[in-house]
């Protein structure tokens, strides 16, 4: 059964090594055929004889190999589901998984789906097929002679149970095996071997029932482009790079391209800490945003500074060739950048050129395709919808269908003798404008995992109608009869919280928070824990929200909704009139909230002075805890942050948003906050005590201090001192940010503030020292989450280990363990992260739709000066955007006015710009006119134009009788730190 | 050293295209040197180990005033047993924990009570290092005793195991899969009477795998056992053969 062959290997690890290693080979492979009658065969079998395809180049039934590359290059002809019968071998499977881990993932799906009928036949350890590397053959050639090998043994042993009489008998030609290949050296060889081969271009091209395939296909060249000149400097070759990086010549980071200007970027090294700027097309090298880049230093003498200019690629066209003009540009830009490097020397930061890429990070890109000029041509221009991801060339044919729709596009290659990189379509979303397509676009770009719940994740939910059970009461305590009830923003489903609070007969209050006993429902290690666990987060966006759960447990089993009787983790404590913790105790607890309520009912019920109800008597207790603890937390050094945010009425039908509103705060939204922040810290400190191991914490690291620099410097040409030597003292530095002539300047001081802190992360408590766990923001030692595991999964995860803790439930081998623990943050932290600017990103695109065919005048303030634009926020709608100061050449945005006689000059002392009479410092309150800029499909933007004050010639004309309503923004509101992370 | 590999891939084969429940390929034999009284020498896959038994004799000096047998055990491993050479073949902290392990696992198989006041020397020298170094020099060595003629109360064997991710347990680890991450637990037992002399464990799992991870090492020490015994009767068929009895009387 088993045989023995062994080979040698050397390995780099500083000297050479001989590793030995066994390898056994087996003759009890199968070859996963329903053909063949003499392989034991130990599952269902994979390759059918069912599926018959329409090829022209083969015209048999054939089982299909496939190459490295081609799986590589072709994903997405793979995963479109029109192969089938392929046969993966593992060698093929070992180096897609070391050459790239997000191809690897995407076709180890395809392999587990199995209707596509892809079987892995494991040809390293089979007795017939394994290839032992020969002397002097690089690894390559072993595995190009081992997929050669594999096709033409799988293709023999088909052949051989096949017979002939049984053929002619049905009438069926018999089932050969084919390999695709794009390596042109390995097809040579195969067909000198007698293997049927070809290379997936041709293949895909021969399948007549699937013309539009062809559009899926990777190019690697446009033959038009062949003699074109090379507008780059060469790549490094990798030994080249990797020698230069180990002889610290070259340094290695991440590259970030600019939002604001496509011309520069910055590659973030680990010994610097301001990450190396990269300007200019050349310098930055056909570096994508993401990739990791291999970057030269300049010598100091050639150092600049980030422009500060916001540039935007105008429109350029498939066959067009870089003009004389836009050269110009360019060099027009970096002129002015090196301008801007002279005069502030102190400001110029480390500059270097991308030499060669180490890793490219390419993914799909959502967009639009820009209008052709001319007719019936293939050749299109991709325009991704992230701003920081250069045009992509496609080839495709269905460009009329697709004009006006929402595709996706990934890159193949970015050859030195193009300008743009080059790509194929991947599939398209739907039509542009539609709602359900931007939703989709937005979830695609922050990979939000959105996809129905499958049925096997659905399979684990509970049967309906569910009912408490008798073992259930008698496991749980009974607090059926306590005055419990929930407050919630309005029109709210998933209830995760509820709290009470009574007398005790010694006089002291009991306080309550029950929590959603999510994890009784969702079992470790089931279907519907590990999706939950990928999703890791419900991101909401405006009108929409995509669950971790599945709905019949977020809005309804879960959901602590009034008069129902609920599973709850409850967190009670004993406290006395102080706000001071005497006792505290967890356990499992059956509720019946006695009323759902939102922040409103709740304030009204509070003020009613008439109300003795058992609820408003609780609620006014816990209110006046709140404000004891939430002075306490104040004076510990816990910050007040603001963030400008605002609520949409959204149309329930169409979809699109009628009224935008900033948030209200309200005192009752601070007496639930502070005690979901006492329940997450008290539960923090227990788990932490209980597993010092693997608790699942919380933490917020202090921003390094150039964190701080453009908030100190703001608050500088004000006049004003921040100090930002502990919380404690930022804390207070900014409550003494007052202007008495500009009530919103503090708001806006603490919304640069926010901007400066650092994201807060899930960690284990074993990885990290007990000094580390700190939350900046909210100054406690230590913290958690705990109180919405509906829509968070850390907060099941602490659940559990919570439960477990306390004997209410049993543990489980991957809830003790540190490393998976730790993978399971890591992934939390993304998908936190993501689903944040998902959100942000859907609020965005909704006040696009608002202002829509719109035009208002709105108060605003200048946030920063810029050198050739205002950056200005908008505190009506939350909304921030760029006023542009000197118009462009061309003067493409429209705007008409008299370039020669409104001169905007520039004061780099204080960041001011002066025209005429007029100055405008950061921080000044200044009126401008929205509207819609909807000439750009893809990037509708909002276009500002200054009101007042009126410089004639620059401002637009006030309207007549600007409605004054409108224009008195309400104040926006403060919020604290934890409430924004809870978005 | 933990690395991402898998230990066991989704087609069921372990790294060096092993079953979970598979040895590695065995070979051993008795006899190897004529000097000792016993010896012996076992190939586990990679893995290979000579063993050498002097005894019983009289124990020295002040050994003999106790009236048990004195076990005497020696682990060194060769300097060129693994890839990177090796300073020293033992006396260092490793080998001073398997020697004591070979002696607490011996003791329990030996017949103590034939042997008061003697002294058995137990030399196992690792010639070639591919993982469970241990479980193959305490089979070697009890091949080495059964070859001086010492009286057992059964083979003992030693056998290793793990577990993958995905929970599964896995017999007999090789040196790759020791170094990949995984725990390990070694298990020397006297199969037939279901008995564990020694269990030692490397990293964590959690404790409800214990159970079948033990069962694991337990069915690969009686496989072991069965091959071994086969090897004994071999070997015996062998010396008692017409030619060797005609020399021995």
């Amino acid at each position: 059964m088993q045989t023995l062959r062994e080979f040698t290997r050397k390995t780099k690890r500083g000297n050479i090594l001989k590793i030995v290693r066994e390898h056994y080979l087996r003759d009890d492979i199968g070859c996963g055929s329903e053909l063949c009658r003499n392989c034991f065969q130990n599952e269902v079998y994979q390759l059918t004889s069912q599926h018959e395809i329409q090829c022209s180049l083969f015209k048999f039934p054939h089982y299909i190999v496939v190459d490295t590359n081609v799986v590589l290059d072709q994903i997405d002809v793979l995963e479109e589901d029109v192969l089938r019968n392929v046969i993966v071998l593992t060698t093929v499977l070992n180096e897609v998984k070391h050459k790239s881990s997000s191809i690897y993932k995407r076709f180890n799906e395809l392999v587990h789906d199995r209707t596509r009928h892809f079987y892995v036949f494991v040809n390293e350890h089979h007795k017939d097929t394994y290839a032992d590397r020969e002397p002097d053959e690089t690894a390559n050639d072993r595995n190009d002679r081992a997929i050669r090998i594999a096709t033409k043994w799988y293709d023999d042993h088909i052949r051989a149970s096949q017979s002939s009489k049984d053929l002619e008998r049905t009438g069926k030609t018999a089932t050969r095996v084919i390999l695709l290949t794009d390596d042109a050296g390995n097809r040579a060889k195969a067909e000198a071997d007698g293997i049927l081969v070809a290379s997936a271009a041709e293949y895909v091209k021969s399948l007549e029932d699937f013309p539009l395939l062809m559009d899926k296909l990777s190019h690697k060249s446009f033959d038009s482009e062949k003699q074109a000149l090379p507008q780059y400097p060469p790549h490094l070759s990798m030994k080249e790079l990797l020698e230069g990086l180990r002889q610290k010549k070259l340094l290695q980071g991440a590259f970030q391209a600019s939002r604001e200007n496509y011309l520069e970027g910055s590659v973030n090294v680990e010994s610097f800490e301001k990450g190396i700027l990269i300007q200019g097309r050349e310098a930055l090298n056909r570096a994508v945003d993401g990739d990791l880049v291999a970057v030269e230093l300049l010598p100091e003498s050639e150092w600049s500074a980030p422009s500060e200019i916001v540039l935007e690629e105008n429109n350029v066209y498939a066959d067009d060739v870089p003009s004389e003009e836009r050269a110009e540009q360019e060099k027009d830009m970096l002129q002015q950048v090196q301008a801007a490097s002279a005069a502030s020397a102190e400001e110029r930061s480390p500059t270097g050129r991308i030499v060669g890429i180490v890793r490219r990070k390419w993914r799909q890109y959502c967009g639009i395709l820009q209008p052709s000029l001319i007719e019936d041509t293939s050749r299109h221009i991709f325009v991704p919808a992230d701003r920081k991801i250069p045009r992509i060339r496609i080839e495709t044919r269905q460009a009329a269908k697709l004009q006006n729709q929402r595709i996706i596009v990934t890159i193949d290659t970015w050859p030195r003798n193009s300008r743009y990189p080059h790509g194929h379509f991947v599939r398209s979303l739907g039509p542009l404008g539609d709602m359900a397509t931007e939703n989709e676009v937005i979830l695609l770009e922050h990979d939000v995992p959105h996809c129905k719940f499958s049925e096997e994740v659905l399979s684990f939910l509970p049967k309906m109608p569910w009912t408490i059970k008798a073992e259930d009461y008698a496991k749980r305590v009974d607090l059926r009869d306590l005055y419990i009830c929930s407050v919630d923003p309005p029109g709210c489903t998933d209830i995760d919280d509820a709290l009470h609070c009574r007398q005790l007969p010694n006089g002291n209050l009991e306080v309550g928070v029950h929590i959603a006993d999510v994890s009784h429902f969702i079992r470790p290690g089931n279907a519907l824990d590990k999706e939950a666990a990928a999703r890791g987060t419900t991101v909401y966006l405006v009108g929409k929200r995509i669950d971790m759960v599945p709905e019949l447990l977020s809005s309804n089993l879960c959901s602590l909704v009034g008069g129902v009787e609920r599973f709850a983790f409850s967190c009670v404590w004993e406290v006395d009139h102080d706000a001071n913790v005497i006792s505290k105790r967890f356990h499992k607890s059956v509720i019946k909230s006695k009323r759902a309520m939102t922040y409103e009912e709740a304030q009204v019920l509070i003020d009613d002075p008439a109300d003795q109800g058992e609820i408003a008597k609780s609620l006014r207790n816990l209110n006046k805890l709140a404000k004891i603890l939430k002075k306490r937390r104040m004076d510990n050094g816990a910050l007040v942050l603001a963030s400008p945010e605002i609520r949409f009425q959204v149309d329930s039908e169409t979809h699109e948003p009628l009224e935008v509103e900033a948030k209200q705060m309200r005192e009752t939204n601070s007496m639930v906050e502070e005690f979901m922040l006492l329940a997450n810290i008290t539960v923090a400190e227990h788990i932490a005590a209980e597993f010092t191991e693997c608790a699942v914490l919380r933490r917020h690291p202090r921003p390094p201090p150039t964190n701080f620099d453009p908030l100190v410097k703001a608050a500088r040409y004000q006049g004003y001192q921040v100090d930002i030597e502990s919380g404690l003292e930022l804390a207070h530095s900014l409550d003494k940010c007052v202007k008495e002539d500009n009530p919103y300047f503090n708001t806006m001081i603490r919304i640069l503030t926010t901007r400066c802190m650092m994201q807060a992360v899930y960690f284990i408590s074993g990885s990290l020292q007990k000094e580390e766990y700190f939350h900046y923001g909210l100054a406690a030692p230590i913290y958690t989450h705990f109180t919405s595991p509906i829509r968070r999964y850390s907060d099941i995860m602490v659940h559990r280990l919570l439960a477990a803790s306390i004997g209410a439930d049993s543990t489980y081998a991957q809830l003790l363990e540190r490393k998976s623990n730790e993978e399971l943050c890591h992934n939390l932290n993304y998908r936190h992260k993501m689903a944040q600017y998902a959100g942000r990103a859907s609020v965005a695109l909704n006040t696009h739709l608002f202002f829509r065919g719109k035009e208002e005048d709105e108060e605003g303030y200048v946030l920063f000066v810029r050198k050739n634009a205002l950056q200005v926020l908008i505190p009506k709608y939350g909304l921030e955007g760029t006023l542009y100061l000197k118009s462009d050449k061309d003067g493409k945005d429209g705007l008409e006015r008299t370039k020669a006689q409104i001169i905007f000059t520039f004061n780099e002392e204080d960041h001011t710009q002066r025209c005429g009479n007029f100055v405008f410092h950061s921080f000044d309150p200044v009126t401008v006119r929205l509207s819609l800029d909807s000439s750009n499909v893809q990037h509708e933007k909002l276009v500002f134009r200054l009101v007042k004050p009126y410089i004639k010639g620059f401002s637009v004309e006030p309207k007549a009788g600007a409605d004054d309503k409108e224009s008195q923004a309400p104040p926006p509101t403060k919020k604290s730190k934890k409430d924004k992370k809870k978005k | 050293m933990a690395s991402n590999f898998e230990l066991l891939s989704e087609q069921g084969l372990r790294l060096d295209g092993r079953r979970p429940h598979e040895l590695r390929h065995i070979q051993c034999k008795l006899g190897v040197f004529e000097q000792p009284d016993g010896s012996a020498y076992m190939e586990q896959g990679n893995t290979k180990v000579l063993a050498a038994v002097y005894g019983p004799h009289q124990a020295k000096g002040k050994k003999t005033e106790s009236n048990d047998v004195i076990i005497n055990c020696q682990y060194s491993q060769a300097t060129f047993s693994t890839a990177e050479r090796k300073n020293r073949p033992r006396g260092d902290r490793k080998s001073q924990e398997f020697k004591m392990y070979l002696q607490q696992a011996l003791s329990a198989a030996i017949k103590s009570e034939l042997y008061p006041r003697s002294q058995i020397d137990v030399y196992v020298e690792v010639l070639q290092a591919d993982g469970a170094n241990y479980a193959v020099a305490l089979n070697a060595a009890t091949l080495a005793l059964i070859d001086a003629g010492i009286c057992l109360n059964e083979l003992i064997v030693a056998c290793t195991a793990s577990l993958s991710k995905n929970n599964i347990p896995l017999t007999d680890i090789s040196h790759i899969e020791e170094v990949s991450g995984g725990p390990k637990l070694t298990v020397a037992a006297l199969p037939t009477a279901q008995k564990i002399a020694f269990l030692e464990m490397s990293e964590r799992f959690h404790i409800d795998h214990l159970e079948t991870v033990i069962e694991t090492a337990m069915a690969g020490c009686r496989e072991i056992r069965d091959i071994l015994e086969a090897v004994v009767k071999e070997h015996l068929l062998h010396m008692g053969s017409a030619a060797d009895w005609g020399r021995v009387c």
